[in-house]
């Protein structure tokens, strides 16, 4: 019996060895990406596209544009939101009366499947993302991208686009993933009569020229991507190929790492990057903090008694923001309180004067009439419980302290959405980021008076909202500097949300992983990556 | 029997009826509004309506319901907003790995439940009386994701015996072409070794998480069974009239234990399959568990109903295979009788 098992295992054991060895030579050129959630279509301007899938747009398919990089002080390459450089697009002219700009396109750049890009791909996909609806239209339109009109192939190598206005965000907003441009002929050839834009087909099938193609996707399980040698828009990546399993459990992806069966990681608890990124061994954590993203509590301007200020003073008065940036966010981020010098205009997003003040909090009550304290219910997220829930109780504890009695209420994922679009929680705990870097942007969204899903506070204030209008359109830096100041410094004295923590994102990867770069989208982009 | 058969798969019409009528109306109960997630982080309130309407949400219940009818009708179980595949997609390539994850664990925690419980039951208050209980608690009272993640961490991370914990294959290795959806049957079907053996050393631990757990209810359950078998008159008459004692205790009395032990393993099997979510999620294996799962989060309405319902047509099947197999195993309980 035992000799039995004994063959049994050596056999099995010998039936690795090939395995094993043919591994290796693949290991150097392969990249091995787990992740908790994968992309759920391979269209960004499908209804219901996941973060994960921007990632596809943005590796199969180019843009016009794409955004230069730097290196950060920690040594962290990141995008650089300030230079646009040719992706697809050899060279770029804008007109002299700054109202339109004209593309020329990318000599013998060719989709995947050999056929040359012309400018009526561009066009087609331009006039796609308007008309898919929903998010890709509207990302669109936030670059002031809103009529087909506006785009005009010229000839085959030649692309115009007209401005509706002078908007600073309409050319960066045309290198963002949304901008996306796809093979037209191939999409057509699967279009129907009910769906002329191809959703059906694109949502398993890519028709781009990016720089990697899709080998293999299984929803929910994983995404193979191969490179597509032909690729003219970019120095040739180094990676050959990259698989991306989704693999939920985040303990095992640390131990994966730990082990060097993975390359690389994102999507891990604040705790497990803390503790990675102290330990000895093969693992590096790269850390950028989430541009213009920050985890606030908010509270609902529309709900008594958070129409008056000074209760809102006294709650930000109150909070225990060291415990927070500890015991929640286990430190990893930029503190957005305790501010010692006053808000500039120049960065974004800025710390909060407030810090923890048990006196000055009660008085502020004392002054609202409020002494005798109140009930209400703090919001926040499940699918964020991580950091929102310690969060939570720790604003429960803090404000007992000023006799207001917390209900702590957890909403589930799906739920959230709604539940922010129904304008109707007191208090919340939410985090809030905006592709497009700029603070007019973020404000636009979560404290104009157009009240947005994000403005999760209904705050509408008249002088915010023209400080906010006039520093998008303004071209003058020192009016723009004050005009965001002259936001910033009212939203902060007003206070309806309590910037807490700007986020960091973190992504975990073998020592031997080299050319990690962080961008807006947040989605690994493998065609800087090289494995030594 | 083929026309008892048809009769049993005639009967079950009205329930399916009554599954497809419950699920929809309690996915339409759920809280929270599919529009207002999937119209993404831009959506605004125009956004969830268009949303809406292209969802076909905005009709009233009743002609929902037609829809999804006359859609079922010919086939067409819907999309899964989440996935952004079709359900019965999903459920196709999802199925076969639910399936063969539990029923390697099964298969392994029959090999070791039945001999465990009739040894118990032959000796009992010996040692190995104790071991079978003591295997049994705790088998039936760790958590299947703490004995999973227990596992994962001892074989895998620690000792490195076990491969990584990446589902069904080694992200080296490519599936083999789909037959069955069985790996282990497709790649001995094209003969590739390699993957054969890749994807049973992926199965070893999820399929050994799976057997702790059931082999309580299944061990107690042959030995109970057993006790009660072996202190019956006829196996005394039997131990009487001088048969050998494996063959009153495998041709009588196991044969007449096996029944409620069968009861026991069709439960089993049924249960597992829909509550493998745990080990799905830590062995990362696509599995239809965690599909469901996901989907309930989402409130994704087509992939639950189509969840319910195929697990409703397996509850069918599974439950007349096991009144055929009583049949086989006990001529008193044929079912055309």
């Amino acid at each position: 019996m035992k000799s039995r098992t004994l063959l049994c295992a050596t056999s099995i054991l010998l039936a690795c060895v090939p395995a094993l060895s043919h591994a290796q030579d693949k290991k150097a050129e392969t990249l091995i990406v787990a992740n908790e959630t994968g992309p759920n279509m391979l269209d960004i301007h499908g209804v219901g596209a996941n973060r994960p899938s921007y990632g596809v747009a943005w590796l199969a398919y180019d843009r016009l544009m794409t955004y230069g990089r730097k290196k950060l002080a920690n040594g962290v390459m990141s995008y650089d939101f300030a230079k646009l450089e040719p992706e697809l697009a050899e060279s770029w002219q804008v007109a002299k009366d700054g109202m339109s700009v004209t593309f020329k396109l990318r000599k013998g750049a060719k989709f995947h499947d050999g056929t040359p890009v012309t400018a009526k791909d561009v066009k087609w996909s331009y006039d796609r993302a308007l008309a898919m609806g929903g998010f890709p239209a509207f990302q669109m339109k936030a670059g002031s991208l809103e009529k087909p009109e506006q785009f005009e192939a010229i000839d085959d190598s030649t692309f115009k686009v007209t401005f509706l206005r002078k908007d600073k965000m309409t050319m960066p907003d045309m290198a963002v993933p949304v901008a996306s441009i796809y093979n037209s002929a191939l999409a057509l050839k699967n279009a129907t009569k009910e769906d002329p834009w191809a959703a059906t087909w694109l949502k398993n099938n890519t028709a781009g020229g990016g720089a990697y193609k899709v080998a293999s996707y299984k929803p929910g399980q994983e995404i193979v991507y191969e490179r597509f040698d032909d690729w003219k828009s970019g120095p040739l990546p180094k990676i050959k190929r990259v698989i991306q399993r989704e693999v939920p459990s985040a303990g095992n992806r640390r131990a994966l790492l730990a082990k060097g069966d993975i390359d690389m990681t994102y999507e891990m608890p604040p705790k497990d990057f803390a503790e990675m990124s102290q330990e000895k061994g093969n693992v590096k954590v790269a850390s950028v903090p989430a541009e213009n993203s920050m985890i606030y509590v908010g509270m609902n301007v529309t709900k008594p008694p958070f129409d008056n200020a000074k209760v809102r003073q006294a709650v930000a008065y109150v909070l225990p923001y060291d415990k927070m940036m500890q015991n929640a966010a286990y430190g990893r981020g930029m503190p957005l309180f305790g501010a010692k010098k006053p808000v500039t205009g120049n960065d974004w997003p800025t710390a909060t004067p407030y810090v923890t003040d048990l006196a000055k909090a009660k008085a502020l009550m004392k002054e609202a009439g409020m002494e005798a304290g109140f009930e209400t219910t703090l919001s926040f997220d499940l699918g964020q419980g991580t950091v929102s829930e310690p969060m939570a109780i720790l604003a429960q504890e803090a404000l007992a302290q000023l006799n207001i009695k917390v209900a702590i209420n957890k909403v589930p994922g799906a739920n959230w959405r709604a539940a922010l679009l129904k304008k109707d929680m007191p208090m919340t705990i939410n985090r809030f980021g905006g592709w497009l870097n700029y603070p007019e942007y973020f404000f636009l969204w979560t404290y104009h008076g157009q009240n947005a899903v994000f403005n999760t506070m209904s705050y509408q204030n008249p002088a915010v909202d023209k400080l906010v209008d006039a520093a998008r359109f303004e071209g003058d830096k020192k009016k723009y500097a004050q005009d965001v100041k002259g936001f910033i410094d009212i939203a902060y004295k007003e206070v309806p949300r309590i910037p807490v923590v700007q986020p960091m994102v973190d992504v975990a990867m073998q020592k031997n992983v080299q050319g990690y770069t962080y961008w807006f989208h947040l989605q690994p982009d493998y065609r800087q990556i090289s494995k030594q | 029997m083929l026309a008892t058969i048809l009769k049993r798969l005639l009967g079950a019409i009205p329930n399916l009826i009554g599954v497809i009528v419950v699920t929809f109306l309690l996915t339409r109960a759920l809280p929270g509004d599919p529009a207002a997630f999937f119209a993404g982080p831009a959506g605004t309130a125009e956004a969830v309506e268009e949303i809406r309407v292209k969802l076909g949400l905005n009709k009233s219940l009743p002609e929902q319901f037609l829809l999804y009818v006359r859609d079922l009708s010919r086939g067409d179980w819907g999309n899964s907003l989440a996935t952004g595949q079709s359900v019965l997609t999903e459920l196709t390539t999802r199925l076969p790995a639910s399936l063969e994850l539990t029923l390697c664990g099964l298969v392994l925690a029959v090999v070791i439940a039945i001999p465990l419980g009739i040894l118990a039951a032959t000796r009992p208050g010996s040692w190995i009386d104790h071991l079978c209980r003591g295997i049994a608690t705790a088998g039936v009272s760790l958590p299947t994701f703490f004995t999973g993640l227990l596992l994962a961490y001892i074989f895998y991370f620690l000792l490195g015996w076990a491969p990584s914990p990446l589902g069904r294959l080694d992200p080296y290795l490519s599936s083999p072409p789909t037959v069955t959806g069985f790996y282990l049957i497709d790649s001995l079907l094209v003969g590739d070794l390699d993957v054969f053996v890749g994807a049973a050393k992926q199965l070893i631990l999820p399929a050994v998480t799976l057997a702790l757990f059931v082999l309580a209810p299944l061990a107690r359950m042959t030995r109970a069974a057993m006790l009660g078998v072996l202190s019956a008159d006829f196996i005394r008459t039997a131990r009487a009239a001088g048969l050998a004692p494996t063959t009153v205790l495998f041709t009588y009395a196991f044969r007449n234990a096996l029944l409620p032990v069968m009861t026991t393993l069709g439960m089993v099997f049924s249960f597992l399959l829909g509550s493998n979510v745990l080990v799905e999620k830590v062995f990362a294996w696509p599995g239809i568990g965690s599909f469901a799962i996901e989907a309930l989060v989402a409130s994704d309405y087509a992939p639950v109903q189509g969840f319910v319902l195929t697990m409703a047509l397996l509850y069918v099947f599974l439950n007349l295979a096991i009144d055929i197999a009583y049949g086989l195993v006990d001529p008193r309980m044929r079912i055309d009788q």
